[in-house]
């Protein structure tokens, strides 16, 4: 009986990884690891592949289910240390982040402004090198700074977790968007997603910028002409070589919505009306605010995403924030599945320096 | 293996599950991701075909119980997903190739989290040898004594097109 | 040296603009003053002099740098009057001028007194001291300026702080009219230096208000915080007649403000830095001046916060353009040291400042290699224009004016290590790059404050006898 098919040298197996199995470990057969070697970091999506990001999304399906289990447990990060340092408060994204590692079983150790040196004045890059020294595997850091993450990373050999710096970039929560979309309607590209509200100081717009132009998306943001970035004109499409280029900026907010498989509405900070942007939140409500009105001209079906906390009658109004069509509340749940898959990806890995 | 072989051998253990399980009617098969769980879809489409009984078959990623979190986290976490219950009830779990037995242990550690089976059995097509760990299959579909430095590869219609069992040799361990 | 040796520098092509001088030439000095160039070159130096070989450099007159920031008194931890005269001799600066943003400020005479005395002691070069135009640079009450005028000041500035009420800027132009400088040459005028910022404009901005700015997250400053405060201070000294001096002119508009009202005929001049002549905004990457698909671990460059900030590549054409047809009059560097714990941080929190003095010749001769400029302006630029600004006799190899002289290869290629420079501070945004264009050495009043070739990179500022061992011993 003809029971093995003997498979030459010419089949194409390639030694390599078969010899360096081990401990005789079955070796994983074909597809590729989710993040490109050498990658520690997850500080924006700016400089993650398509595939990087797809694999994320599809690892935090499997810790999706993990969520719904009766036991909320698994030891894939025993023995890892995470520490998030928020320099700003967040307890959602905290709380996500704690979440997410505990139930992988990390040691989650929170560092608030409150209870660090913060206030003694001691140096963000002290700190975080000090706790460097108590062998963390990841910080994960919220901080009022633009590129404060990239500052750590340049310093820790621990893995640098961006959950939001100033006003520049918060990739988990555009994963978490992502994810939620993808589960909701599908493939990503091709979708048409509006983006409404205060983009030049918005982390969660860039971020999503990136991740969604990666992902295949049609962007259209719109926003006052005094939040919007540099090179962003309403009624133009973002020009070639601006950072962003092929943003569509809507000139309105209903032109915005109009056909959107995705409306997302950004929280508006009330600072913006003390700095003279904006004339009143209630003007802003009028003009920009997300209401049924405007959602009726979205594509049928279409979902309203916040990424939290919502003004509720400032940039989303209470019947849609509640809605049949909102997942605003599915998005804080997928926030933990999202970040248990990034927690997985970038601190299962054995570093130097780091761990013990 | 050719297709025919591994269509008998899935029958033989269809028969031999229901054998030592006086009847089976409890049974959950537990397929491990990813031809695991096709190869438990085959086992509960042929128990029924001799038995007219349907059991209930499950999907289990052990991923994030294994002991090599460095090699496993490099790859996307797959759902499990297991009959409402397994408090109290058999289960089997079903694999394509065993060989060190850690991917079997891991399994069993997330089964686990899911309620306690009443016991837990093992099915394979094809155990390879080489333990690293006292686990034993109950059913097996083929022994094929290998070298540590081959691999064993299963192809299953569902995944790859086609179905065969395939002993890669690397070119080093041919050159020795 | 005890005595001052007189010196023979043959070999070399002499360029002189001041004098129309570009020619192979030796220059004779005497007693630390230039006793001629020859007409032909010279094989031999004259008797009793000692003969310093030029062959294959340009000699031209020493730099004057009109902006500069030695941090003495008040931040010694950044720089000293030893350490950047150290680092401005070997930028080929024969003349520095220290911005006013000292502590205490230089408002009140006693304390360009004790500036000036330890100028004396620790310069390496010559430094000429500016001071405050208000008091406590809060620009509210104007300083004695008559008081400081007298006691050697070169110009008014309250450095970084804009004088940001019309009005007191209005009196501080009207009230210097009639003010005269005391030292090095005939009476002159003393120019207002104001920083050209709408501190109303730029609020919080980090950077550049441009693409780069939306990619980083950063607050933007627009080009116009420049341009609006140019303008009004041209128009204030228009209404008053008074000395106007534009630093750091960093946007196109800002140059058009300047080229109309030098055509109206007002007495107004400007300043660029390297860094403005030849960076851009982009540099905030930390890639030298690439764009990443994704931003790597360099970026947040806090070596490029800089106050003005790095503009578009539109913006570095026009300053350009500007430099090389002396709409803007000289090149200054803005020399502002910082320490590491300065730097090493976040970018909101970086200090503003970019240290110049070691690296601005050769990035400034980028510009005649790429053709924007003939080499003899750019020397005139850096010399005999910034001279004229102040309305000093220096900056020219004139007879009997003091023998400043730099030692130029416009051809060697160098890459910047910061952490050979002779400045305290290493905060430059150009550690690694390649440049072409080095100074050799530096003559400042007849004595040798570095020589590049005799291996004493480091010059012993403050004492003149190491620096003249170093021309005994190559005779």
């Amino acid at each position: 009986m003809d029971d093995l098919r003997m498979e030459s040298r010419s089949a194409g197996l390639q030694p390599s990884p078969v010899q360096t199995a081990p401990s005789g470990q079955s070796v994983e057969a074909g597809p590729t690891p989710i993040l490109r070697s050498g990658r520690r970091d997850l500080l924006d999506l700016d400089d993650f592949s398509p595939e990087e990001i797809t694999g994320l999304l599809d690892s935090a399906e499997g810790m999706s289910e993990v969520l719904s289990r009766d036991v909320r447990k698994t030891p894939a990060l025993r023995g890892k240390t995470i520490i998030t340092l928020f320099y700003e408060a967040s307890t959602r994204t905290r709380v996500s982040f704690e979440q997410a590692g505990k139930i992988l079983s990390a040691d989650v150790i929170n560092v608030t402004t409150e209870a660090s040196s913060v206030k003694k004045g001691e140096s963000l890059l002290n700190t975080v090198l000090t706790l460097q020294a108590m062998q963390v595997d990841a910080i994960v850091m919220r901080h009022p700074h633009s590129g404060a993450p990239y500052l750590v990373a340049h310093h820790v050999d621990a893995a640098v977790i961006n959950a939001g710096d100033g006003t520049h970039a918060h990739p988990t929560q555009a994963l978490l968007d992502m994810f939620t979309i993808r589960r909701h309607i599908g493939a990503i590209a091709g979708k048409r997603v509006a983006i409404v509200g205060d983009i030049l100081h918005s982390r969660v717009a860039r971020s999503n910028m990136h991740g969604l132009s990666k992902m295949g998306a049609q962007i259209v943001v719109c926003g006052p002409p005094t939040l919007l970035p540099m090179g962003f004109e309403p009624g133009r499409i973002v020009p070639e070589g601006h950072p962003f280029e092929g943003v569509n900026v809507a000139a309105s907010a209903d032109e915005a919505c109009e056909g959107a498989d995705v409306v997302m509405a950004l929280r508006i900070q009330k600072e913006r009306q003390d700095s003279g942007r904006l004339p009143s939140m209630r003007e802003y409500s009028t003009v920009w605010g997300i209401n049924s009105k405007r959602l009726a001209l979205a594509k049928p079906g279409a979902l309203l995403m916040h990424p939290g906390p919502m003004n509720e009658g400032v940039e989303i109004s209470s019947d849609v924030a509640h809605g049949v069509q909102s997942v605003i509340r599915e998005q804080v749940q997928n926030g933990v599945a999202m970040r248990m898959a990034v927690l997985y990806a970038l601190c299962a890995v054995k570093r130097e320096g780091g761990g013990g | 293996m050719s297709s025919d072989d591994v269509r008998r051998a899935l029958a033989r253990i269809a028969h031999e599950v229901l054998e030592r399980n006086d009847g089976a009617r409890d049974i959950v098969l537990a397929g491990i991701q990813t031809r695991g769980v096709h190869l438990a879809r085959r086992l509960a489409a042929n128990i029924e075909r001799f038995e007219g009984l349907r059991l209930e078959v499950g999907a289990l990623d052990p991923r994030l119980y294994r002991d090599d979190p460095e090699a496993a986290a490099l790859h996307p976490v797959k759902p499990t997903e297991l009959p409402a219950s397994i408090e109290g009830r058999p289960v089997v779990l079903v694999d394509d190739v065993l060989y060190t037995g850690r991917t079997i242990r891991a399994a069993m550690e997330a089964l686990l989290d899911f309620g306690r089976a009443s016991r837990i059995q093992l099915a394979v097509l094809v155990d390879r040898g080489h333990r690293e760990l006292p686990i034993r299959p109950d059913y097996v579909g083929k022994n094929i004594p290998t070298a540590r430095g081959e691999r064993v590869r299963v192809r299953l219609a569902e995944v790859d097109g086609e179905d065969a069992v395939v002993l890669l040799k690397p070119e080093s361990q041919e050159a020795r | 040296m005890n005595t001052m040796s007189n010196l023979a520098i043959l070999g070399g092509r002499v360029i002189d603009p001041a004098q129309n001088v570009d020619r192979p030439a030796a220059v004779l000095i005497k007693d630390g003053r230039v006793e001629e160039i020859t007409a032909r070159p010279l094989s031999k130096g004259p008797e009793g002099y000692e003969v310093i070989d030029a062959a294959g450099l340009i000699v031209a007159p020493g730099f004057i740098d009109l902006h500069c920031h030695l941090r003495e008194p008040g931040s010694e931890h950044k720089e000293t009057i030893a350490t950047g005269t150290a680092a401005a001799a070997r930028g080929g600066f024969t003349t520095v001028c220290a911005m006013a943003n000292t502590d205490p400020c230089p408002d009140n005479a006693a304390v360009v007194g004790d500036l000036l005395r330890r100028i004396e002691r620790d310069a390496a070069v010559r430094v000429l001291p500016i001071g405050a135009i208000t008091l406590g640079r809060r620009g509210e009450h104007l300083a004695p300026m008559a008081e400081l005028a007298a006691s050697g000041v070169v110009a008014f500035s309250d450095d970084g702080d804009p004088v940001m009420d019309p009005d007191v800027m209005r009196h501080a132009l009207s009230y210097a009219t009639g003010l005269r400088g005391v030292v090095h040459g005939a009476q002159r005028r003393l120019p207002i230096i104001n920083h050209a910022e709408d501190r109303g404009l730029s609020r919080d901005g980090q950077m550049h208000d441009g693409a780069v700015a939306a990619r980083l997250g950063l607050a933007g400053i627009p080009g116009e915080a420049e341009v609006a405060m140019v303008a009004r201070d041209i128009h204030l000294a228009e209404l008053t007649g008074g000395r106007l001096h534009i630093p750091h002119v960093s946007t196109r508009r800002a140059v058009e403000h300047v080229r109309a009202a030098k055509a109206r005929g007002l007495h107004v001049t400007a300043e660029a830095t390297p860094h403005h002549l030849t960076l851009t905004d982009v540099w905030a990457y930390g890639l030298h001046g690439e764009t990443p698909h994704g931003l790597s671990l360099a970026a947040y460059d806090t070596n490029t916060k800089v106050s003005p900030p790095l503009r578009s590549q539109d913006d570095v054409d026009a300053v350009t353009g500007a430099l090389a047809d002396g709409t803007i009059d000289a090149i200054a560097t803005d020399h502002a040291p910082h320490a590491m714990t300065d730097k090493v941080c976040t970018y909101h929190e970086a200090a503003k400042g970019i240290n110049c003095l070691e690296t601005a010749f050769a990035q400034v001769m980028s510009l005649v290699l790429g053709g924007r400029i003939a080499l003899p302006a750019l020397i005139e630029r850096m010399s005999a224009a910034p001279a004229r600004v102040l309305g000093l006799g220096l900056g020219s190899l004139k007879r009997g004016w003091p023998a400043d002289l730099v030692f130029i290869d416009h051809d060697a290629e160098w890459t910047v290590d910061a952490g050979l420079f002779a400045s305290k501070a290493r905060n430059t945004p150009l550690d690694g790059v390649g440049l072409r264009g080095r100074v050799m050495a530096t003559i400042c009043a007849g004595r040798v404050v570095f020589d590049a070739r005799a291996g004493l990179a480091l010059p012993r500022p403050g004492n003149p006898r190491r620096a003249g061992d170093s021309s005994g011993g190559r005779t």
